[in-house]
Formats: structure tokens, C-alpha cells, sequence
């Protein structure tokens, strides 16, 4: 259990991360100019509800101060009221949490679907045609803008072949798979892209690596080496990879949330952006920037999980 | 099953290899000054204007007269995309080329002085890297309000932590190097020993990067202007011109596909020299 010592230890280290996310998300509502009061309430804001904000957050008094209210309204839970939807922003966010969850969660998988065989085909036949074919068709990907892909992937299998919704979010679990289906394909056709070019690397290094040379010499089949050490090697940098990549992941549901009208956290950004509902630019900002670290955190537990070798 | 195709030496390998790269290099570059030729003769390769409404050829599709067709308002695509060329070449240029000079300034004064300096700016970056870009951008977008100079200050202030990472690594090595040691013992002011003794040596791995950075601005930039906070209408972008086709993409596909495919292929050009630069520089991601 040595090696888990850091599940204790990192929480601690990150902290002061957590810290300066919250420094960030108070810097970037306090810049915007004109009165903070007005600013958060909305322009059509009564006197009363002004005095109410100005003496909630000590908007009179010194700057570090306000960051003090700041942090301990946050502490009750507390992130402001949305201007827009006139509710409490967290209750705002937990509502929208699910649709983008189920997004990322599908597009993961979606996308180690497609990586998986890719660089597999490829990285079986280096520096064949297969493999160049690969190496080209995912460096293209990761040019490929995800809003336009959506509308590519609208004309073709909705409009051609009016197999899956145009938009939206369904009511019950196998409905909200069917209008998932093409935004998480949107975003797993861009991931995969980037998954594929790396973990074919990470299998050409573990083809050539002591442990399948061993296997060889000892008559097993080709195969083999590769179902039982090499892609067994190859999982812990996919799982890294994910996670190195996660807020790059965020920021597409973000955009595909908003082609297809999925009601996430993405596209509540955008809507906030767009009526000047601060509050709510705020919180969104600061639960997406907690849920990449506390991400990136499970990784490490898993990585270490899987290979023994790794020590944090 | 294939033999293994990995500890056999092959006297070629090195050679494809170099081939390799060189393709990739030529095709690249050919992309990119394909794009930039487009962008400064705009005028002379546009056959209309890029804003001229035609009220008779509203919604056409490709035709002589409109190779790739017209939009609702009866515009001429071809002319816009070829517009469109000067203002996404110029989100990739300004997008990469600020944070590349913040970051590898501040990277490399990390580096060099290390301490608190350094454990100061590595914090700040950890911060800023826990935040998904285009959320923080957006975020800061959303302070600025929308358009592209607030798109310019707020890649400014977010996209500087990768090249500062990637430059200060270099130079936490590059610093204990006997000829980093010979310039102080010579009596060279620490300017100089930084930016001219240590970050030419340093910096290319940066420049690998610039090409897959320029590839990820060019995908943000005209991300947010499809989403309206960006470039703003009649101005003709890539991104925006997805947008606007967005509502006839059932019928007038032609509006949507040419500005997406126009991305693809600049995008494409910039990878593939960011993986011949890499080859040919000895730098690995």
C-alpha cells in the first residue's frame, strides 16, 4: 500500500491549485468594469437587491477582503444567482452536469473504439501502407474542426440517412444515448485522432521491447506477444493521454453541446456569455477547472494501479 | 501473422525516414504559401466582392458563374473563402506568435534564475493549465466582450504556459552546460548569457511546437467566431461562414462544406511541417 501514499499527499499539493483557481474566477468577474453590483445582479437590478449583493460580498470595502467574502461564500455553497434563470448558479450547474458528463463518458469510449484498431493496423505493419495511411488519416483529424465535423456528420447520417436526431437531449437513459450519438461521434473522431498518433508510438516501443523480444524467443506466436504484453503495455499511456487531454476534451463538448443544443454545462457557457450572466460564467468556469484536476488526480490513481512499476 | 518489423536492421530505414520527412516538409510548406499567396492577391483572385449581396443568386449552388455557389444573402463563396484566407492565417500568426514570445521570455527567466522566480511562475502555470483552454478563454472573452483583439489578449494570456514549460526544461539543463559556465566566468551580463548563449540553444523544441499550436489557435479561433463571439458579420472567416450556413446545411451545403474543408487543409499543412521539423530538428513531443 506504500505506493498509495500519494492518494493522501496529493490532495495537499493540490490545494494551492485549487486556490488559485478560485483567485482566478474572482479576478475575472471583479476586471470586467462598471459597478460589481450591477454587474451581477443585471441591469434592471432594484436598489434593494444592490444594497443586499454590496454587503453580501463587501463590494465597499478593500479588495482582499472581498476575495475573503468571496471564498466564504463559497464555502456555504454560495456561487451568486444566475441573472438569466434567477436561480442559485451551483443548482443551475448541478442540473447541466449530466448531459456533458454522459458526452465525455461516450466520447471516451467512442474514441478508444476507434484509436484501439487504428494503431493496432498500424503499429503491426510500421512503415507499410496501412500504417502510413493511419499516420496520414490522423494528422488530418486533428485538423478537422469539430462545429463543421458535427454538420458534416448532421448531413450524412440525419439528413441522408435519417438515422439519429438533429439535436437536443432525450428524456430516458436509451433516448439520451440516441441524441448522443452523433455529438460524442463528433468528438471521438477528433480524440481518436489525437490518441491514435501517440499510442501507435507507445506499440511500436512495446513491440520492440525486452519483454515481447523475450516472448518471441520463446516461440510464442506473434499474436500473441501482442494480445498479452504489448497492448497491455500500451494502456497506461492511452490513460495518460486521456488525461493530458481532458481539458482540450471539455472545451469540444463545449462547442458540440452548442451545434446540437445539448443542455450542458457548454452550452449554459455560452448562453451566459452571450446575456452577460456573470455569475454563471463564473461558476461554470470554476466547476470545469475542478473537475480537470480532480480528472487528472484519478488518473494517477489509475495509472498506478495498472503498471507497479510507476511511483508518484 | 507479419514477422516483426522492428530489430532487423534495414539500410533504408534512415533513408525513407529522410524522405520522409522532406515530403512532408514540401507538402507543408507548399500548403502554407499556397495560403499566403491567396491572402495577399486576394483582390486579384476573388472574382466579386466578398460582401456584395446579389439578390438574384441568392442560395445557388456550385456553377461557372459560382464555382463553389452563393449564400442566402447571395454572396459569392469562392470570394469569401478567398477572403476568408487573410483573417484565419492572421488569427494563426498573432494566436501563436504572442504566446510563443511571453512564454519563452518568461520560460527562459524561470529557468535561468530558478528559486522563487521560477517556483512563482511554475504555480501560476499549474493554475492556468488547470483551467480547459477555450473555458478560461471563453471566460476572458466574456470579460473583454466579443471579437477578435479580445480573442488576441486572451490567447496572449492563456496559450504562454507551453511554450514557458516547454523553453524553461530546456534551460533548467542547458544552464550547468560548460559553456554556460565559461560565458559567466567571462563576465557576461545574465541578458546575455540567457538570450544569446542559452535560448538559441533551447528553443527548438518551440519551434516544433509553434506548427501544432498554429493548428489548435486556427481550430479556437474559428471555433469562437462560429459561436459568435469572434470574428463578427459580413466580415468573411472560415468559421463564421460555417455558422451562417448552418441554418441551410439541409439544402445549401456548398455554404458549409468549402470554409470546413479550407480549415482541414491549412490545418493539415501546418501539422505535417510541425512533424517534418520535428524529424529534421531531432525534437520528439
Amino acid at each position: 500500500m506504500h505506493r498509495y501514499k500519494f492518494v493522501f499527499y496529493r490532495p495537499l499539493q493540490l490545494l494551492p491549485v485549487l486556490f488559485g483557481i478560485s483567485v482566478i474566477t474572482f479576478i475575472l468577474v471583479r476586471m470586467i468594469p462598471g459597478d460589481p453590483a450591477r454587474v451581477l445582479l443585471g441591469t434592471r437590478a432594484t436598489p434593494t437587491a444592490i444594497a443586499r449583493i454590496r454587503e453580501q460580498y463587501g463590494l465597499d470595502e478593500p479588495l482582499w477582503r472581498q476575495y475573503f467574502y468571496f471564498l466564504e461564500n463559497l464555502a456555504h455553497g454560495e456561487m451568486g444567482k444566475s441573472t438569466l434563470y434567477k436561480i442559485d448558479v451551483l443548482k443551475l450547474v448541478m442540473t447541466r452536469i449530466e448531459p456533458t458528463l454522459m458526452l465525455v463518458l461516450v466520447s471516451v469510449i467512442l474514441s478508444i473504439l476507434i484509436a484501439v484498431p487504428l494503431s493496432t493496423i498500424a503499429a503491426r505493419r510500421q512503415g507499410r501502407i496501412a500504417d502510413h495511411a493511419v499516420r496520414i488519416v490522423s494528422t488530418m483529424g486533428i485538423g478537422f474542426p469539430p462545429f463543421w465535423l458535427a454538420l458534416m456528420l448532421i448531413i450524412f447520417f440525419s439528413v441522408r440517412l435519417d438515422l439519429f436526431p438533429v439535436s437536443g437531449y432525450g428524456r430516458d437513459p436509451l433516448d439520451k444515448l440516441w441524441h448522443l450519438a452523433l455529438p460524442s461521434l463528433t468528438i471521438a473522431l477528433s480524440l481518436s485522432a489525437v490518441l491514435t498518433r501517440s499510442l501507435r508510438g507507445a506499440m511500436v516501443q512495446a513491440l520492440q521491447s525486452d519483454v515481447a523480444t523475450a516472448a518471441r524467443a520463446r516461440g510464442m506466436p506473434e499474436g500473441i506477444v501482442f494480445w498479452r504484453h504489448v497492448l497491455p503495455n500500451s494502456l497506461v499511456p492511452t490513460i495518460n493521454l486521456l488525461a493530458i487531454n481532458i481539458g482540450w476534451l471539455i472545451g469540444g463538448t463545449v462547442v458540440v453541446e452548442s451545434v446540437f443544443a445539448i443542455p450542458g454545462m457548454g452550452q449554459l457557457l455560452i448562453r451566459a456569455i452571450f446575456s452577460r450572466d456573470y455569475m454563471v460564467v463564473q461558476g461554470v468556469a470554476m466547476v470545469f477547472a475542478c473537475a480537470t484536476v480532480l480528472i487528472n488526480f484519478m488518473a494517477d490513481v489509475i495509472t498506478v494501479t495498472l503498471d507497479p512499476r510507476i511511483k508518484l | 501473422m507479419s514477422a516483426p518489423a522492428t530489430t532487423r536492421f534495414s539500410p533504408s530505414a534512415g533513408l525513407s525516414r529522410w524522405l520522409g520527412s522532406h515530403l512532408s516538409l514540401s507538402i507543408g510548406a507548399g500548403i502554407l504559401v499556397f495560403f499566403v499567396l491567396i491572402a495577399i492577391f486576394a483582390p486579384l483572385v476573388a472574382p466579386y466582392d466578398p460582401v456584395l449581396q446579389m439578390a438574384d443568386v441568392r442560395l445557388t449552388g456550385p456553377s461557372l458563374a459560382h464555382p463553389l455557389g452563393t449564400d442566402n444573402f447571395g454572396r459569392d463563396m469562392l470570394s469569401r473563402l478567398i477572403y476568408g484566407t487573410r483573417i484565419d492565417l492572421q488569427i494563426a500568426l498573432i494566436g501563436v506568435i504572442f504566446p510563443f514570445i511571453i512564454g519563452t521570455v518568461l520560460g527562459t527567466v524561470a529557468g535561468f534564475f530558478g528559486g522563487i522566480v521560477d517556483a512563482i511562475f511554475m504555480r501560476i502555470i499549474d493554475i492556468i493549465l488547470a483551467f480547459p483552454f477555450l473555458v478560461l478563454m471563453l471566460a476572458i472573452i466574456a470579460i473583454l466582450g466579443p471579437g477578435l483583439t479580445s480573442f488576441y489578449i486572451a490567447m496572449a494570456l492563456v496559450g504562454w504556459v507551453s511554450y514557458a514549460r516547454l523553453v524553461r526544461a530546456q534551460i533548467l539543463v542547458l544552464k550547468n552546460s560548460d559553456y554556460a559556465i565559461a560565458a559567466v566566468s567571462l563576465g557576461f551580463s545574465r541578458t546575455r548569457i540567457m538570450f544569446r548563449h542559452l535560448l538559441p540553444n533551447a528553443i527548438a523544441g518551440s519551434l516544433v511546437f509553434v506548427m501544432s499550436d498554429a493548428v489548435l489557435v486556427l481550430l479556437n479561433g474559428a471555433a469562437i467566431s462560429y459561436l459568435g463571439l469572434g470574428v463578427q458579420p459580413p466580415t468573411a472567416e472560415w468559421g463564421i461562414m460555417v455558422a451562417e450556413g448552418q441554418p441551410f446545411v439541409t439544402t445549401a451545403w456548398w455554404i458549409t462544406l468549402f470554409p470546413g474543408l479550407a480549415i482541414v487543409v491549412l490545418a493539415f499543412g501546418f501539422s505535417l511541417l510541425g512533424d517534418a521539423l520535428g524529424d529534421l530538428l531531432g525534437v520528439h513531443e
